[in-house]
């Protein structure tokens, strides 16, 4: 089956897109990877960027697959550079509804800074990956 | 009846009067498994070491001597105790520069230098590439300036330096040598160890830039410079530490560890090398993780199976080329960040069995390392922690006091058993490159780190304090280092500055040879050693080299 093929057969079954994106230079890739394949398993259908990406990379793959969560994982503490150019850049681009999350290693005064850069949800070492499960289950945009 | 027989009939004996035992009170419902998910006996008996055929004189020996089960020294600590070498770096080379000396100052031994994301990736500070990442991690070094500032006051005759840098280390290792020639020191005073181990990045640290085959002849070029000019220096750390910390087990660790040793070895025998001319001066890196008798192990084989390899496969003759000289790192994955000061304990219990697995330098990890880069007073408690089991514990008067525990024998040759079958497998597919190449390794890390992440969600696994013994905390208690956007601001300036100030007529004459070098596919170092006194910085180098062999992608699978 080819890419173009999974994705509109996940777009007839109605299934959740999520982009997993590792943006930034730092290569810890074990949770992004760990969290990919967990949404995969629990029925979403998972883009992961790979590693070391641009906001600008990020972007256009968020639009390109129409997705519907983006979830950042960055542990290089490079968030608050990054993370506000990701979510101007989607919404811009007419993702206005885009569930945003955060992953990775945040200290704790950072977090309201990433919300009301529009992050919904921050996530930190010790997080579930039920509760990651949970969390877009309940607040995954609808789309018609 | 003999001996032997004489502790088998016991034992059964004993096994009816366990059963009648565990009637009334049964084992805990769990699996009795190692961290990395190996089931391990109740008990181990001589009759166990006897079935695997154990022969004391061939599989462990003495210390200090071939096989080197129990160590590479014949004294091990009595003589000198292993190198406590506290990984450090951050924000400006300034700063960097003061915690060194902050550290030496409270007995260090060795420094540990750690650079920023945009160095290891082989930008400058003012790349777009690197915005929000200057001295967040690591020390931002971009240029020789940088260099000097970093080592400044620190007399690199007597001080031994690691470097934990990969893709560009070629190129901050000129700069080293630089540093120390325009301090005087003599080439052969010159001591340290760059980590230069470029496989363990596309395998598990993913910090690259160019392909793995023109990557891996950088460093083959630095491992026959520092053999001809800089004889005491150790060219490649071979490191399983981040093969382990992107959630290997310690086998797979072992394992993949050693065929990038040996995918080392064979890169510089092609080029004419013998053996004996460069393998004394590979030396390796281990993570240590939680499971007190799987690290033990974990190091007891490694040196005899790093020995048995180097003397039967290599014929090297050397004692030295057979010797794994390695440093440790507790495990920054197991610390956590809820009641961070449990950390503690763990790497207490971490670095006892570094040491007890005779490492020759170890890391002790801080406490609030999940959180954020340490402070000086977490860092103080962390190096506290080596100290009390140097000096307190009495574990280093003793050398190997595990030798010849039936158990600890047995487990030592089970993962050596398990890591040599990886071995294999690697071998036939052609050796660590082509397995790289194919994916291998990375796949069979991603299952582990998964299969580990289930198990803690089943509670099969225990974290304390993240899924057990949970507890409501306020406000996080402890303090962190937080680095300042000016850090960055202030290193774009000093670029700004260096490019105006030196002589562009050097520097593009030295960038020249570079560029003709690296498309002639001669060892670069030379070329590298002149741009860099000749100002050139990392990323102008790293671009010099990306525009010759590209740079490196990875699929994004998962």
């Amino acid at each position: 089956m080819s890419a173009t093929e999974t994705k509109t057969t996940a777009k007839a079954a109605g299934k959740v897109r999520v982009l997993v994106g590792k943006p930034g230079l730092d290569g810890h890739d074990r949770g992004a990877k760990v969290i990919a394949r967990a949404l995969r398993d629990a029925g979403f259908e998972v883009i992961y960027t790979g590693l070391h990406q641009t906001p600008e990379m990020i972007i256009n793959a968020a639009v390109d697959e129409d997705v519907h969560v983006i979830g950042l994982s960055i542990l290089s503490g490079a968030h608050n550079a990054l993370v506000p150019d990701v979510i101007a850049g989607v919404k811009k681009a007419g993702l206005t509804d885009a569930l945003f999350l955060v992953g990775g290693i945040i200290p704790d005064e950072d977090i309201p800074l990433l919300k009301k850069a529009g992050v919904h949800m921050v996530f930190t070492p010790g997080a579930t990956l039920t509760a990651v499960v949970d969390y877009i289950h309940q607040n995954a945009p609808k789309r018609a | 009846m003999n001996s032997d027989e004489g502790v088998k009939k016991a034992r059964t004996d004993w096994e009816t009067r366990l059963s009648e035992n565990e009637k009334k009170s049964p084992p805990r419902p769990v699996r009795f498994t190692t961290l990395s998910d190996m089931e391990v006996p109740l008990l181990s008996t001589p009759d166990d070491l006897k079935a695997e055929g154990f022969d004391y004189l061939r599989d462990v020996g003495f210390p200090g001597e071939y096989p080197f089960t129990r160590g590479v020294q014949r004294n091990m600590y009595r003589g000198k105790l292993w190198t406590m070498r506290q990984f450090a770096g951050f924000a400006s080379a300034k700063e960097t520069n003061q915690r060194f000396k902050l550290l030496l100052a409270q007995g260090q031994t060795g420094l540990s230098t750690a650079f920023d994301m945009p160095t290891l990736m082989g930008y400058d500070a003012d790349s777009p590439r690197s915005k929000g990442e200057v001295g967040k991690c690591g020390v931002a070094v971009s240029s020789l300036v940088d260099m000097e500032e970093l080592y400044a006051g620190i007399p690199l005759d007597k001080i031994t330096t690691s470097m934990t840098i990969n893709a560009p280390a070629i190129i901050i290792l000129m700069m080293y040598f630089a540093v120390a020639e325009k301090q005087g020191v003599p080439r052969d005073k010159v001591r340290g160890t760059l980590q230069n181990d470029i496989l363990k990045e596309y395998i598990a640290q993913k910090e690259w830039i160019i392909p793995v085959r023109p990557a891996v002849e950088l460093v083959t070029d630095t491992i026959e410079y520092s053999s001809k000019h800089y004889p005491n220096w150790n060219s490649v750390s071979i490191s399983g530490y981040h093969i382990r910390e992107a959630g290997a087990t310690a086998v797979q660790e072992l394992a993949f560890t050693i065929a990038d040793g040996l995918a080392y070895v064979d890169e510089a025998l092609k080029r004419g090398l013998k053996v004996d001319e460069f393998a004394p001066r590979l030396s390796f890196f281990f993570d240590v993780h939680n499971d007190f008798f799987e690290e033990i192990a974990k190091f007891r084989a490694a040196r005899r199976i790093w020995a048995k390899l180097m003397r039967e496969r290599y014929q090297a003759k050397d004692p030295k080329s057979w010797m794994l000289r390695t440093h440790a790192q507790t495990a920054g994955v197991s610390l956590t960040a809820q009641q961070p000061y449990n950390n503690i304990v763990r790497v207490a219990v971490q670095a006892m069995a570094g040491i007890l697995g005779g490492t020759n330098s170890l890391h002790t990890n801080s406490m609030d390392e999940t959180l954020a880069l340490p402070t000086d007073e977490a860092v103080m408690i962390a190096l506290r922690t080596q100290q009390i089991i140097a000096e307190e514990s009495g574990v280093a008067n003793v050398v190997d006091p595990f030798g010849g525990s039936y158990f600890m024998e047995s487990l030592t040759n089970r993962v050596e058993r398990e890591a040599l079958e990886y071995i294999r497998k690697i071998d036939e597919m052609g050796g660590m490159i082509a397995a790289i190449e194919r994916g291998f390794p990375q796949a069979e890390i991603a299952n582990s780190a998964y299969h580990y992440q289930r198990q803690l969600e089943t509670k099969e696994k225990v974290m304390v304090g993240v899924n057990k013994y949970q507890a409501e905390e306020k406000k996080r208690t402890i303090d962190t280092l937080y680095i300042d956007r000016a850090v960055e601001k202030n290193q774009i300036q000093r670029l700004v500055e260096l490019k105006k100030s030196r002589s562009a007529a050097a520097h593009a004459e030295a960038m020249r040879h570079v560029h003709e070098g690296a498309k002639d596919g001669i060892n670069l170092c030379g070329p590298i050693f002149e741009a860099v006194k000749a100002f050139a910085t990392l990323q102008e180098l790293c671009d010099t080299l990306r525009a010759v062999h590209g740079e490196y992608r990875e699929a994004g699978s998962f």
